[in-house]
């Protein structure tokens, strides 16, 4: 005699979509122009000579610079492609760090071993992902919640294990894969060029969110906060959460997969660690401390965890950590620790993550301030 | 003959490595619901706490008594700590299992950036005793001890925990819980207490691997929870949720098949056959070989 559990997938803090929340004060008429404002900054960004001393190592507008920011973008817009499962679905998958992978190398295989152009093998590899996500998709949805997220797990291992074992010669195996620029277009070559990647991880950021808000914003959309919110109920109204899912983990996938054919452009070549379990987790990391389920908070969240994965570098080899103990400084000088820690912390007291921070102030404001 | 011997042997000797990480994680998952990634810590702690009493406590060493001594430390280390995530960072989130599962991520990512920053990221040389890095001759194959000495352990472990389970009146909540968590709570016993239990016996088992793992392994890094615990995730699917019994089996079938395709075919084959043997179990049986149905 087995127990009927409940059958609910454990749904992410709930969050109102912000565009149903009615908004009052004097952000009402700014707010819908912010992203425009960010995007203009991060348009003209390049142009700038300014150093800021302390966030980034040299002027916005030199090669190092513009090459973080551009894989805190790549990352931004993979955390959203991500937050249309988690957030948006409820789906808990720990394998999407393979869809990526699969992105980057396919693409630096398809252009340094076969000798193909950038745009076939671009194309190749996105289509390749797409249809990657969707025959694994359909396999591991047939089981549901934490036995989903162990499925997807085990899938990403085997992507793992096939890039370390190097198969054919083909992936590099532990020293990864440098990817071969003969071939490719000379726009996208050289440190001078960094400007270019740039445009296109910010034309990646803003393709995503274009298609996750729309998809959102459509019935399907609408359908995929049903199921997060309780599935059973949508199975009632003749809707097959099946079919649904799988559209949202094939979207995802091939929006991940897209994500990795920028990334290795960035980065000029594929290593293994990004086909590791601790990728997928990330990914997680940032959706959360962004915010699941909001419109901003997981590019927000993408684009914060990347640069302080890169910044706490840095910040831990500094003077002013070295200066600590050693029972301080040792722990200070791993990024994963700090960012663990503020994990969960963020977990305990922000459960909406970034994204719920303005209301929370805007309460906090109103109740040291009560206006008669 | 001899080669089949050994390679079952060695099988058996990685599943036993693989039981005491999923037993813990399956009863755990199976009583409280909770999807510990943290588990790879506990087997971690245990390892370290091991390897640092052997250099450092008074009376322990790597070798007879000693080794023993420093084995016990590394296991009270895995059980406290265990306890400690327990009481202090899941139980104030119970019923919110997305909750929990994101704390023990973000647990198991700072705790072994913890780990690497106090040790080191290379992995260390680990104490054994000299007897462990012999062999003996079974069927004449040359098997190694450290090999058998998992095995047993894992023999032991299995016993005491299904002896516990069935004689005692914690088992008895233990397993009823497991069956029905809402009844035995409404009956007035808090399942709370034997939620902290079933931590601290799975933390003591995990911490129990990563000592006797280091004596297999012959050394200690702090990534090496990490890669094993997804196996055993694989295991505890297998072997159904919440059933120690079944993750033995499972933990079994999952050892010889990866050590005896990675023998016959290419080195790495046998994982992905381990993966493959995932989705076959899950198409046809998904609630694995014992256990409830493995939903939610």
């Amino acid at each position: 005699m087995t127990e009927v559990k409940s059958p609910e997938v454990p749904a992410p803090p709930a969050a109102v979509p912000a565009e149903l929340t009615p908004d009052t004060g004097r952000w009402h008429r700014v707010r819908p122009f912010l992203p425009l404002v960010a995007l203009v900054v991060a348009l003209i960004l390049p142009y700038s000579t300014v150093h800021l001393p302390g966030i980034f190592e040299g002027p916005l507008n030199s090669p190092g610079t513009l090459q973080l920011l551009a894989v805190c973008l790549v990352f931004g817009g993979l955390a959203a492609g991500y937050d249309l499962l988690f957030g948006r679905t409820g789906m808990l998958s720990f394998g999407h760090a393979l869809y990526f992978a699969a992105g980057v190398y396919g693409t630096d295989i398809l252009v340094t071993k076969a000798g193909l152009p950038l745009w076939q093998a671009a194309v190749l590899t996105i289509t390749g992902g797409t249809i990657l996500a969707a025959l694994l998709g359909a396999v591991a949805l047939r089981t549901v919640g934490i036995a989903f997220a162990m499925v997807t797990l085990a899938f990403a291992q085997v992507g793992a294990i096939l890039v370390a074992r190097d198969f054919g010669g083909l992936t590099g195996g532990e020293e990864g894969l440098p990817l071969d620029v003969s071939g490719l277009p000379p726009a996208l070559v050289g440190v001078a060029n960094t400007v270019n990647l740039y445009w296109l991880a910010l034309a990646y950021l803003v393709v995503v969110i274009f298609v996750v808000h729309r998809v959102s914003g459509s019935p399907t959309g609408r359908v995929l906060a049903g199921l997060r919110d309780d599935e059973r109920r949508v199975g009632v109204l003749g809707l097959d959460p099946y079919r649904f899912k799988l559209v949202a983990f094939t979207l995802a996938g091939g929006l991940a997969a897209a994500g990795g054919v920028v990334y290795c452009l960035i980065v000029g070549g594929a290593s293994p660690h990004i086909t590791s379990s601790e990728l997928t987790l990330s990914l997680l990391v940032m959706v959360v401390l962004g915010g699941p389920g909001t419109r901003w908070g997981p590019v927000l969240g993408g684009i914060l965890y990347m640069y302080l994965d890169h910044r706490l570098v840095a910040f831990g080899t500094s003077d002013a950590v070295d200066a600590l103990p050693a029972i301080l400084s040792r722990p200070l000088s791993q990024p994963l620790f700090v960012l663990g820690t503020v994990f969960i912390l963020a977990v305990y007291f922000f459960p909406g993550g970034l994204a719920s921070l303005a209301p929370r102030l805007t309460h906090l404001r109103k109740t040291l301030h009560p206006h008669p | 003959m001899d080669t089949i011997v050994l390679l079952t042997l060695t099988g058996l000797g990685l599943a036993a490595l693989y039981f005491l990480v999923a037993s813990g994680l399956s009863l755990v998952f199976g009583l409280a619901d909770v999807l510990n990634f943290a588990h790879g810590l506990f087997l971690g702690v245990g390892a370290y706490a091991t390897w640092w009493a052997a250099g450092n406590l008074p009376g322990a060493g790597g070798d007879g008594f000693g080794f023993l001594l420093a084995v016990a430390f590394g296991v009270a280390a895995g059980t406290l700590v265990a306890v400690l995530v327990e009481l202090v960072l899941i139980r104030p989130l119970y019923s919110r299992t997305i909750e929990q599962v994101l704390v023990t991520v973000g647990l198991s990512l700072a705790g072994v950036a913890l780990l690497q920053a106090t040790w080191g990221a290379d992995a260390r040389p680990f104490p054994r005793p000299d007897w462990t890095r012999q062999v003996t001759g079974v069927l004449g194959a040359q098997v190694p001890n450290g090999g058998l000495l998992l095995i047993i352990a894992a023999v032991v472990v299995l016993g005491a925990i299904l002896a516990f389970l069935r004689w005692t009146r914690y088992g008895l909540v233990i397993r009823a819980g497991v069956e029905n968590r809402e009844m035995v709570t409404a009956l007035g016993i808090d399942v709370r207490k034997a939620f902290t239990l079933v931590f601290a016996i799975g933390g003591a088992a995990a911490a129990l691997a990563g000592a006797l793992g280091g004596v297999y392994f012959g050394t200690v890094s702090p990534g090496q929870g990490g890669s094993l615990l997804i196996f055993a995730f694989i295991v505890v699917v297998i072997g159904g949720m919440g059933s120690v019994v079944g993750s033995a089996y499972a933990a079994v079938a999952v050892g010889l098949l990866q050590q005896f395709v990675n023998y016959y075919g290419t080195s790495g084959l046998g994982d992905i056959c381990v993966v493959a043997l995932l989705a076959v179990v899950l198409l046809l049986r998904p609630q694995g070989i014992a256990g409830k149905v493995a939903t939610a």
